[in-house]
């Protein structure tokens, strides 16, 4: 039995090094250990053994079996393999530097950067507001205490409609509205459009972006406006920003700065940017007239605020070095489609 | 505006100080300071010489050979001046000496040596005169530096006006010296002026002020005599340093004393205007200003006039006719103050806007027209002693301002500041500023002086502002807010806003644009679009400007035009706003859009307008869960496709459109290209409840699809089918998609596929039979069969 065994054996070795693809590799493990195979036969040969040799003789053909069987495996995945390796081979190598059309749509770059804004201002938890573009002047003036017979009421700087409402001159035409709608304490931010009637040139445009903001509650003073403009300027730019304010006239306000940050170019140095002083003026900014609280329902004598406007359009042309205002609403995609992400 | 620090210093002792420091300041607690001058820092070695001896030069008709005594010698010099000649002394630069920043060197001149420069007066740089040398006093004393002599050397700076446009009180010398003198911590020297009080025996003038709602007071006084007709040098550097021109004596002091006082005078000449009235003209006239032009003034003008004949326009300027001229000896000097808002309007409509119109705009303080009288008399009399006052002070003093008291306390600033700033530093301020203010206990009592109470000062915020100006900005211990952060939800339209450019510009690559509110009439006739009626601007700069639009599809097709250039396949897109039209209550009814249009020469219109629904389709889903619903419509507007126009809603709310063009306005940007357009109202979407998302079990058991192949009638629509489905449970209908379309012989087929599954077990063909058999049934019905 020993010998027939390792005969079978010798025999399956000599055949398996044959079988070269997986259809004969079936085939061997068909003729070894299919029903009528050699190593099943082998199997039902045992009853004829005698009692002793039985156990030692149905050891060695399960070893048999068990061998058989790995082997055949180990073909089949040898021959897998190697296929595989073929189809390697064979395929084609990519180029990936190919120049390939990967399209890109783009923001405005106003977006951009009001949303950049917009960010600072959520996590400062400050409400965003937008607001309509064509306003009355009791929303554009009169409720922001500009009285009647200021020059900024004038022909010449502000569009009106022939029925009597404008086109509004700045993002303060909101302030009345957001007042009411929230009451107090309030932070908000509203960016928005604004219009003024001037010629365009690569300084000036009739239309362009400003956004503004508000916060009011009980005991806000000068000195808490100065931290949170330093403190805002400072994430808006990316770097640590001192803030110097300066007595300036706006009618919303009082008292009302004109805010200059720390030259962005020189570091306040002194360059041409900043014309050798080292500071840039930036925005104007103010604790929030107490007509314009009363205005818009809040009491002057309980509640303080302050009150501050970015030029949203400006700050785009200071980020990206825009040297044409009117690049902006000129709809050219060969401009604006450089601004592919936020 | 221009200040001299010499004039400062005539009515603040700044001695001892750094100037620049102190300008500085200025700029932080006052106003902006734009730039500095340092006049006067570039003259070296001038003198005063005279010229001893003149010889006509050998090579040169113009040219002449002086011999000029420096003081210190006789020097040579070559000298082509007109009015060159023995005996004068004038501004002589010796050679190693440096005028207008230019070193003078030993010359030759036409062959002859030239040891210095004999000067005019715009080469010292204290004007523009330049017709020859300039000449000194006899009594000059030879050899003596010309810095000496005269106030050259100056300190000179130029605030920006804009920040002086709430500030009357700081249009002259005299105001800006108040500031100084606060800052500095240094005492304010009272004007010097004449006592006018002298003069009430003579007769007074005629003053008569007929428009009381305009004239707020006129004073006046009549001079006579004065001989004296060229202003002093250092006066006369003065006016030059601070943008003014010297003319005459007369003319001189009454621009002298406007930009010592910040209060504007006129000087008539007596002999043509003797008397005077205010008043308002009923119908508009031709005037000839004092510059030459001749205007038209019309009835809202407010005028001086003589004898019923207008002689100035209020506040802005002076006629030709009665203007002062150099043989003028007596005038009618005129001190007054007009409504602010009065003169700035005439200004503008007269295109003339003055130094004076410029003052009076800001609101001047009446209070100031007779010290200002009293002022110009004390400069006269000094200049010209022998002038002689010839009527008393005439004063119609028509409107008084109110006196303005404001009482507030500690705590007030306290709160207002943030940090503290003590009592005697708020009345040290206060006082230096000139207002009246007192203590009691935390009380604060403050008395607005008369030129700050015209507009300027008011309330308390405005004290506020006095104190914090002064104290310094940068003073200020800054500290963060101690209330209490509220959490903020973004406000659905801006959420929505930015949510939809999102899908816009990553999604579909689309461009985000800017454009205008109105319509580019220019535009939109390159296009063929005809023009639309809508509310107007009044004053728009182009009559191509004034309609505002009313939908957001012209400016951007106006863009694909000028972009083709950009790339064969392209879209971009616009939040913006429109007006459509007014409403009941003659307001516009303005309305955020999202205007969409698509460009392409390598796809089809069908493509480009199947996106585009798609676009919105998505939109509608991924931003409101809501399924947005397409139905042709007519065309709203002469450029959209009659056939290829879609109308947007939810839940039978209007939405926007989309649309194909017609082929007049395709044509005009280009024929062979496919373009697809569409606007959504973002204040409706935005409004739209966005749907929680229900949660379902996913179905253990596997669904069946149905496949129907239907054969359309002519004119139907997916959409007009959609009813035929709407009954069946949803929870077993759980889709309809499109398999296939096509059309044979001019008739449309799809092929549609219905998918039904249910939670509880898995439905049989069989039980599904009778649902799809409705379906059918109803189908067929609305004339839609089953193909074979």
């Amino acid at each position: 039995m020993k010998e027939k065994i390792e005969a079978l054996a010798r025999q399956f070795q000599h055949e398996l090094s044959g079988a070269g693809t997986s259809e004969a590799v079936e085939k061997l493990r068909v003729a070894y250990l299919g029903k009528k195979g050699s190593v099943t036969a082998l199997l039902k040969g045992l009853k004829e053994v005698s009692a002793e040799q039985k156990k030692e003789a149905g050891q060695h053909i399960n070893q048999l079996k068990k061998q058989v069987e790995e082997k055949l495996s180990q073909q089949v995945d040898a021959i897998r393999a190697a296929e595989e390796q073929r189809q390697v081979e064979a395929a084609e190598q990519y180029d990936v530097s190919l120049p390939m059309d990967a399209p890109e749509g783009s923001y405005h770059p106003i977006t951009v950067v009001q949303r950049q804004l917009e960010e600072i201002f959520a996590s400062m938890g400050f409400t965003i507001e937008d607001y309509k573009e064509i306003v009355t002047d009791y929303e554009c003036f009169e409720a922001v205490n500009i009285p009647k017979d200021h020059p900024a009421r004038d022909m010449q700087d502000t569009y009106y409609l022939e029925n009597g409402q404008l086109l509004k001159t700045h993002t303060s035409a909101a302030q009345n509205a957001i007042m009411r709608k929230y009451g107090a304490p309030l932070r908000a931010v509203f960016p928005g459009r604004c219009f003024r009637n001037e010629a365009l040139d690569a300084s000036h445009e009739n239309t362009f972006f400003q956004m503004e903001g508000m916060m009011i509650d009980k005991d806000i003073s000068i000195s808490n406006l100065i931290y949170f403009m330093k403190t805002m300027l400072s994430e808006v730019f990316e770097r640590d920003i001192n803030v110097r304010l300066r007595p300036g006239f706006f009618p919303f306000v009082e008292p009302g700065f004109e805010l200059d940050i720390s030259c962005t170019i020189c570091g306040g140095e002194g360059c041409s940017t900043c014309k050798g002083s080292g500071w840039i003026e930036l925005c104007p900014c103010g604790m929030i007239h107490p007509n314009v609280l009363r205005a818009g329902g809040i009491d002057p004598e309980e509640y303080t605020g302050f009150a501050f406007g970015l030029g949203l359009t400006r700050l785009v042309m200071m980020k990206y070095g825009v040297k044409d205002i009117r690049d902006l609403n000129s709809g050219n995609l060969k401009a604006l489609s450089q601004f592919t992400h936020e | 505006m221009l200040i001299s620090m010499n004039w400062i210093g005539d009515f603040v002792d700044l001695t001892g100080l750094d100037l620049d420091a102190l300008i500085k300041r200025f700029t932080l607690s006052t106003a902006e300071v734009e730039e500095v001058f340092h006049m006067g820092e570039n003259l070296r070695d001038v003198v005063a010489g005279k010229i001893v001896s003149m010889e006509a030069h050998p090579n040169s008709q113009k040219l002449h050979l002086l011999k000029v005594d420096g003081g210190d010698k006789i020097y040579d010099v070559v000298c082509g001046a007109p009015n060159a000649r023995e005996g004068i002394i004038v501004p002589f630069v010796k050679e190693g000496g440096m005028v207008d920043g230019q070193e003078i060197a030993c010359a030759t001149i036409a062959g002859c040596e030239s040891h210095g420069m004999c000067c005019s007066e715009r080469e010292l740089g204290i004007s523009a005169d330049h017709s020859g040398l300039m000449e000194l006093p006899e009594d000059t004393p030879i050899g003596k530096d010309m810095t000496e002599l005269f106030a050259i050397k100056d300190l000179v700076f130029e605030v920006d006006n804009k920040s002086l446009t709430n500030r009357p009180d700081l249009w002259g010398h005299y105001g800006i010296a108040r500031e100084f003198a606060a800052l500095a911590g240094r005492e304010l020297k009272p004007l010097e002026t004449v006592e006018l009080s002298a003069y009430e025996g003579l007769a007074p003038i005629e003053i008569h002020v007929e428009d009381t709602e305009l004239c707020y007071r006129y004073s006046g006084l009549k001079v006579r005599n004065i001989t004296k007709k060229v202003s002093p040098v250092d006066m006369r550097i003065r006016l030059f340093y601070c943008g003014s021109r010297a003319i005459n004596l007369l003319a001189d002091l009454t621009n002298y004393l406007m930009l010592e006082m910040g209060q504007p005078m006129h000087a008539f000449d007596c002999a043509k205007v003797d008397k005077v009235e205010v008043k308002r003209f009923d119908a508009p006239f031709q005037f000839t200003t004092l510059d030459g032009t001749e205007r038209k003034v019309d009835e809202n003008t407010l005028m001086i006039c003589s004898d019923g004949k207008p002689v100035a326009v209020a506040g802005i300027m002076g006629g030709l006719e009665s203007e002062i001229e150099d043989d003028t000896d007596s005038l009618l000097l005129e001190s007054a103050n007009f409504d602010g808002v009065s003169v700035r309007r005439s200004a503008t409509r007269l295109g003339l806007r003055t130094d004076a119109s410029m003052r009076y705009e800001k609101t001047l303080d009446p209070e100031m027209t007779v010290p200002a009288i009293g002022r110009f008399m004390k400069l006269l009399l000094d200049i010209d002693p022998d002038a002689q006052v010839i009527s008393r002070l005439t004063d119609v003093y028509v409107k008084h301002y109110p006196q303005i008291t404001l009482d507030f306390d500690k705590a007030y600033v306290d709160r207002y500041t943030g940090i503290e700033i003590d009592d005697a530093r708020i009345l040290e301020t206060l006082r230096a500023l000139g207002f009246g203010a007192e203590q009691s206990g935390s009380t604060f009592m403050v008395q607005v002086p008369s030129w700050r109470a015209t507009k300027d000062v008011t309330i308390k915020a405005d004290i506020i502002e006095e104190i914090t100006r002064i104290y310094g900005y940068d003073n200020f211990n800054i500290s963060t807010t101690l209330s209490p952060l509220y959490p903020k939800k973004k406000s659905p339209g801006n959420k929505a806003d930015n949510f939809a450019k999102d899908l816009l510009v990553q999604r579909w690559h689309l461009h985000e644009v800017h454009s205008y509110i109105w319509f580019d009439q220019k535009k939109c006739k390159e296009l063929g679009i005809a023009p639309e009626t809508n509310v107007r601007l009044i004053n728009a700069q182009t009559p191509d400007h004034e309609v505002i639009r009313t939908n957001m599809g012209p400016t951007l097709l106006s863009f694909l035009l000028e972009n083709k250039s950009f790339g064969a396949d392209f879209g971009i897109f616009e939040i913006g706003r429109v007006c459509e039209g007014l409403g009941e209550d003659g307001l516009c009814k303005e309305r955020k859009k999202l205007g969409i249009a698509l460009y392409s020469r390598t796809r089809s219109e069908k493509e480009l307008y199947f996106e585009l629904a798609g676009i919105l389709r998505t939109m509608g889903r991924e931003i409101k869960r809501a399924e947005l619903s397409f139905s042709n419509t007519e065309p709203s507007h002469a450029w959209q496709h009659p056939r290829n126009t879609a109308a947007v809603s939810y839940n039978g709310e209007a939405l926007g459109w989309l649309c194909t063009l017609h082929p007049a306005v395709l044509g005009k940007i280009d024929k062979k290209a496919a373009v697809a357009c569409a606007q959504l109202d973002m204040d409706t979407f935005a409004a739209i409840p966005t749907a929680d998302t229900v949660y379902r079990e996913p179905s253990k058991f596997p669904g069946i699809d149905i496949d129907l192949s239907l054969q359309m009638p002519e004119g139907m629509t997916f959409g007009a089918m959609q009813p035929a489905w709407e009954d069946v449970d949803a929870s077993l209908l759980t889709g309809v998609t499109l398999i296939d379309s096509f059309e044979q012989q001019g008739l449309k087929s799809l092929t549609l596929r219905f998918a039904f599954s249910s939670q509880e077990k898995t439905l049989s063909k069989e039980e599904v039979q009778p649902w799809v058999d409705g379906i059918v049934e109803k189908l067929a019905q609305k004339g839609v069969a089953l193909r074979g």
